[in-house]
């Protein structure tokens, strides 16, 4: 098991190296200094001397990877990509180019309002699919089980958008449950945190049901259920013993991956909630032009991406026995 | 006394959006205490049906018991609540199934399935039970059946899982056994070892067992009472030797018929023509009216009902109806001659077509942190084989022996570690890729699953035109649809085939196609993987004598690679016998099979079942009048 782990990680090495690199070829070809600049400085009546000013405020100076003007090892230290980009691989985020704050710090204290909203969405949402889901496994071919689709479809065809402004009107404005937006830290924050959760919740169960049921009624149509029927088991202990452990070989793989993901934040969800999360860090970043935090951020994302995946692959090997630790 | 189960007139019906499907439609038969029965008859006649509806478990909602009774030691358990049901199953009967690579639950242990079976019935406490699940599967004969507790099923070989299911169907000691086709997914001499375990339990626990299989040799050595099913109905039921010495139905002898053995080498097999009529529209009257060789002007509208003629031979056909065939209505609307026409595939040049030499193929093993080879696995370690032009040879030997990699290696889709293969005087070994182009056409393969090789996004046509066009690239389009059209043909399959997609044909049909692929490049040597072992017996004496029509009218040389020693007797000429990655005997098939030298060997033929070759040669169809 640990072999596995260990190899697992050295794996993902190379990637990350790889993933970090292709960052800063995105960021930094794709989007030249000089077009940083021009587009911070306000595109309009940009001198020359501004842009190089600006440049040799912010490091972009340089050459992106190779610095022919300078000597031996300097010739590969003194470039954008081994200051700027390279510092990512041990998570050194530099500081952002326009107001110059630390980004790493800023990435550390947002986490926390993000999770505060994720982390809730994530396990509600989770454990509401899997009962409805396996509600309807249960009741299959029945009226219940029928409908219950049709309202998973007609959940999952809503965009998210409506969910946000319809709940924010109906509970916030109409009802007035719950204040439309806004946060604050301690205990205080629940009474911000509910509506959005409602309402991440409840945009993520049309499709969450539809494919946990699908899961279901996978399973129990497999030859090892029609065993455990004949050996005389009830209904309930064919689905909760038998199918929901087989089960949660295809729900693991496709929830794992994204819990990392959960410190991340929602942009949307953030976005019109004002939590001050790594959501809107992003969506404010993107707005502001500030190069520095999107490519940080698009590198987080990645790191996170890998995360998850090698967290699938292990718990992969905790529920199937027939997935060895090798 | 009462017999253990007893099934009078019982249906089984299901909605469907063409109709209701009579999937049983007024089944009567009983299983005294100890005593076998078996089922047989064609794929999709109703016999797991009819053992889901003893057991209670119809798959719901579509399917409902629609009338008839099954009475479990004189009670009728139809009418039981779900909650009395589940007391039964398991309990007082308890069913083994096909396939026991997936009838275990795979993230369960096998204690804890067995021990679940215990407890649920016995009010055993777990400590209890688990001593109880030891000693079960002691009896069933698996090695250190205390540490296989923890194991998972697949850990497990097909054997050793059909064996743990066994211990768990009979851990409860159930009056009644039903076994749907328990051996079908095994090898030839698991399956003796399998049927034997069984046939002894029964014999301590006076265990009644009802058994479905489609092997008939078995049914002949193991069970006492035989039921023929067909279209959902009995349509012939007798003591097992009484049916074997005497079959009465014109369904039974076909059936019998084509089965493939030594007696019937140089003889066409019996076939049935047609299909199972499907469930929703059976003919009015004989359901085997438009199939069977013997069909009389009223048959088609009036049904002949399941009648006792003999002491306990009953059957259900006109032809033995005293009164109906004095009747107005017995004038004959077919008769099918009795003898089987001869199919005699003239002795091949004797000269070799290809030859193997020292062939191994080694898998490599990885392990470790960097997934270093740390072994070989040596699926095939050094075999010599000669196929002669014209004829068969087969190859045999349990599963996992190394059968199917050495086909493989040697048609060079695996290209093999060592040895030399010499086809038409060109070592295939040292050919690169490129050099090995001209001989890809020459030499094909057809696999047993057909559903599984066949892309299911392309026509029939498409399937074979790529083959053609990937190995005959010079051939026109206009000649390549002639050669497509006449190739289908060949294979029995008419020019509708071509726009067709594999999951619109029958197991057999698809064969067919596999066949057609094969043979639009013109090869001179197929490699047939279980080609037939996947279908049923009346479908697969289509496919076996299609293939050795067209071994006589191509010269084709084949290598037979299968588990059933009946098809290896009709249609070999040589058989090699495989045993852990080499051949342990080879030489002509009679003189294999009447004095065989090997230790191996001879498990393996002493372990068929087989029904006596007197009575194979001496089915008569009824009525010759
Ligand atoms: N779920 C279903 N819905 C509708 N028809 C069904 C269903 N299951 C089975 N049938 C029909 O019932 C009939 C009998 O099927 P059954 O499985 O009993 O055949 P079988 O004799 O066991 O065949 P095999 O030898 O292939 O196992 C078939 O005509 C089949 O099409
Ligand atoms: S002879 Fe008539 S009744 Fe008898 S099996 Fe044939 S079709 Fe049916
Ligand atoms: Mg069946």
């Amino acid at each position: 098991m640990l072999t596995y782990i260990i190899r697992r990680i050295l794996y993902a090495i190379p990637i990350v190296i790889g993933v970090n690199l292709l960052t800063a070829v995105l960021f930094f070809y794709v989007n030249t200094p000089d077009d940083m600049a021009r587009k911070i400085l306000g595109e309009k009546n940009v001198t020359a001397t501004q842009v190089e000013n600006w440049k040799r405020d912010h490091g972009y100076n340089l050459p992106v990877f190779f610095n022919g003007a300078e000597e031996g090892a300097a010739k590969i230290s003194e470039t954008i990509f081994f200051r700027k980009s390279l510092p990512l691989l041990w998570l050194d985020f530099g500081r952002s180019d326009r107001n110059n704050i630390d980004i790493g710090g800023e990435i550390k204290t947002r986490m926390f309002p993000s999770l505060a909203i994720s982390l809730p969405i994530f396990t509600c949402a989770l454990v509401l699919d899997l009962f409805l889901a396996m509600m309807l496994a249960y009741y299959r071919g029945t009226y219940l089980d029928i409908w219950g689709v049709v309202l998973a479809v007609v959940l999952m065809s809503v965009s998210t958008l409506f969910y946000i402004i319809g709940g924010q009107y109906l509970l916030g404005k109409v009802l007035k449950l719950f204040p439309i937006s806004g946060f604050d830290t301690g205990i205080d924050s629940i009474k911000f945190l509910v509506l959005p959760v409602v309402i991440g919740v409840l945009s993520s169960l049309g499709v969450g049901v539809r494919f946990y049921r699908t899961v279901f009624l996978e399973e129990i149509n497999r030859d090892y259920v029609r065993t455990a029927r004949a050996k005389g088991l009830g209904e309930g202990a064919v689905l909760f013993k038998h199918a929901l452990k087989n089960a949660m070989i295809p729900i693991l793989t496709n929830v794992v991956v994204s819990i990392p993901f959960l410190f991340y934040g929602s942009l949307i969800m953030e976005r019109f909630f004002a939590i001050p999360g790594l959501g809107s860090f992003t969506i404010d970043a993107i707005q502001a032009q500030d190069f520095a935090i999107v490519r940080s951020m698009v590198y987080l994302g990645s790191i996170l991406y890998i995360i998850g995946l090698i967290l699938t692959d292990i718990s992969y090997t905790l529920v199937d026995p027939r997935v060895r630790f090798e | 006394m009462t017999p253990v189960l007893e099934i009078k007139d019982l249906k089984t019906y299901f909605k469907t959006p063409r109709g209701v499907a009579k999937a049983v439609d007024g089944v009567s038969f009983s299983i005294p205490k100890g005593g076998t029965f078996a089922l047989v008859g064609e794929s999709g006649c109703g016999k797991s049906m009819t053992a889901l509806s003893v057991i209670q478990l119809v798959p719901e909602p579509a399917g409902y018991i629609a009338g008839g009774r099954v009475l479990l030691n004189g009670r009728d358990i139809t009418g039981l609540t779900e909650r009395e049901k589940r007391g039964i199953r398991g309990n007082n009967i308890s069913m083994i199934f096909q396939e026991p690579m997936t009838s275990l639950n795979p993230v369960l242990t096998i204690g804890e399935q067995i021990i679940e079976a215990i407890t649920l019935h016995q009010g055993k406490t777990r400590k209890e039970a688990r001593e109880a699940a030891i000693e079960m599967l002691g009896r069933v004969r698996l090695p250190d059946p205390a540490a296989l507790l923890f194991a998972y099923p697949h850990s497990l070989s097909g054997g050793m899982r059909q064996r743990v299911m066994i211990a768990i169907a009979l851990s409860c000691r159930p009056d009644l056994l039903i076994a749907d086709e328990p051996t079908t997914a095994l090898d030839v001499t698991i399956q003796a070892q399998i049927i034997d375990l069984i046939d002894e339990l029964k014999r301590e626990t006076s265990t009644a067992v009802l058994l479905i299989t489609h092997n008939m040799a078995l049914v002949y050595t193991h069970a006492e009472t035989v039921g023929v099913m067909y279209a959902g109905k009995i349509v012939e039921l007798a003591p097992a030797k009484t049916l074997f010495r005497n079959p009465m139905h014109p369904y039974t002898v076909k059936l019998l018929r084509s089965i493939p053995g030594q007696e019937k080498r140089g003889l066409k097999l019996d076939t049935i023509p047609g299909v199972v009529p499907s469930a929703t529209s059976y003919p009015v009257g004989c359901r085997f009216s438009g199939r069977c060789p013997r069909e009389m002007e009223g048959c088609a509208v009036i049904e002949p009902p399941l009648v006792e003629r003999v002491g306990g031979h009953s059957v259900a056909c006109h032809l033995h109806d005293a009164e109906f065939m004095s009747g107005p209505y017995s004038r004959p609307l077919r008769h099918e001659p009795d003898a089987l026409p001869p199919l005699i595939v003239p002795h091949g040049e004797r000269e070799a077509l290809l030859e193997v030499k020292g062939l191994k193929t080694h898998y490599p093993i990885r392990k470790g942190l960097f997934k270093r080879v740390a072994g070989h696995l040596k699926a095939v370690d050094g075999i010599d084989l000669t196929v002669k032009k014209g004829s068969t040879l087969a190859l045999v030997g349990e599963s996992g022996c190394g059968k199917t990699t050495a086909g493989k290696s040697i048609i060079q889709l695996i290209r093999p570690t060592e040895g030399r293969i010499i086809f038409k005087g060109a070592d295939l070994t040292t050919l690169s890729e490129k050099g090995l182009k001209p001989f890809r056409s020459r030499m094909q393969i057809i696999f047993q699953d057909p559903y599984s090789s066949l892309n299911p996004r392309l026509t029939v046509k498409e399937t074979i035109e790529e083959g053609i066009k990937a190995l005959n690239p010079g051939l026109a389009k206009k000649a390549r649809e002639e050669k497509i059209a006449r190739t289908l043909d060949r294979v029995g399959l008419g020019p509708e085939a071509m726009l067709r997609y594999p999951h619109e044909f029958s197991g057999g049909q698809r064969q067919r196609v596999g066949i057609a692929r094969a043979l639009a490049v013109d090869p001179e040597f197929i490699v047939c993987d279980e080609a037939v072992s996947a279908l049923d017996v009346s479908v697969q004496a289509q496919i076996l004598n299609l293939l050795k029509s067209i071994q006589r009218d191509f010269g084709l040389s084949f290598l037979f690679i299968t588990h059933d020693l009946g098809v290896v007797e009709y249609i070999a000429d040589e058989v090699a016998v495989m045993y852990e990655g080499r051949i342990v005997e080879q030489g002509p098939t009679e003189e294999i099979f009447s004095n065989p030298k090997d230790a191996y060997t001879k498990r393996l033929l002493e372990a068929v079942p087989k029904i006596d070759a007197s009575l194979l040669s001496a089915w008569r169809l009824p009525g010759d009048h």
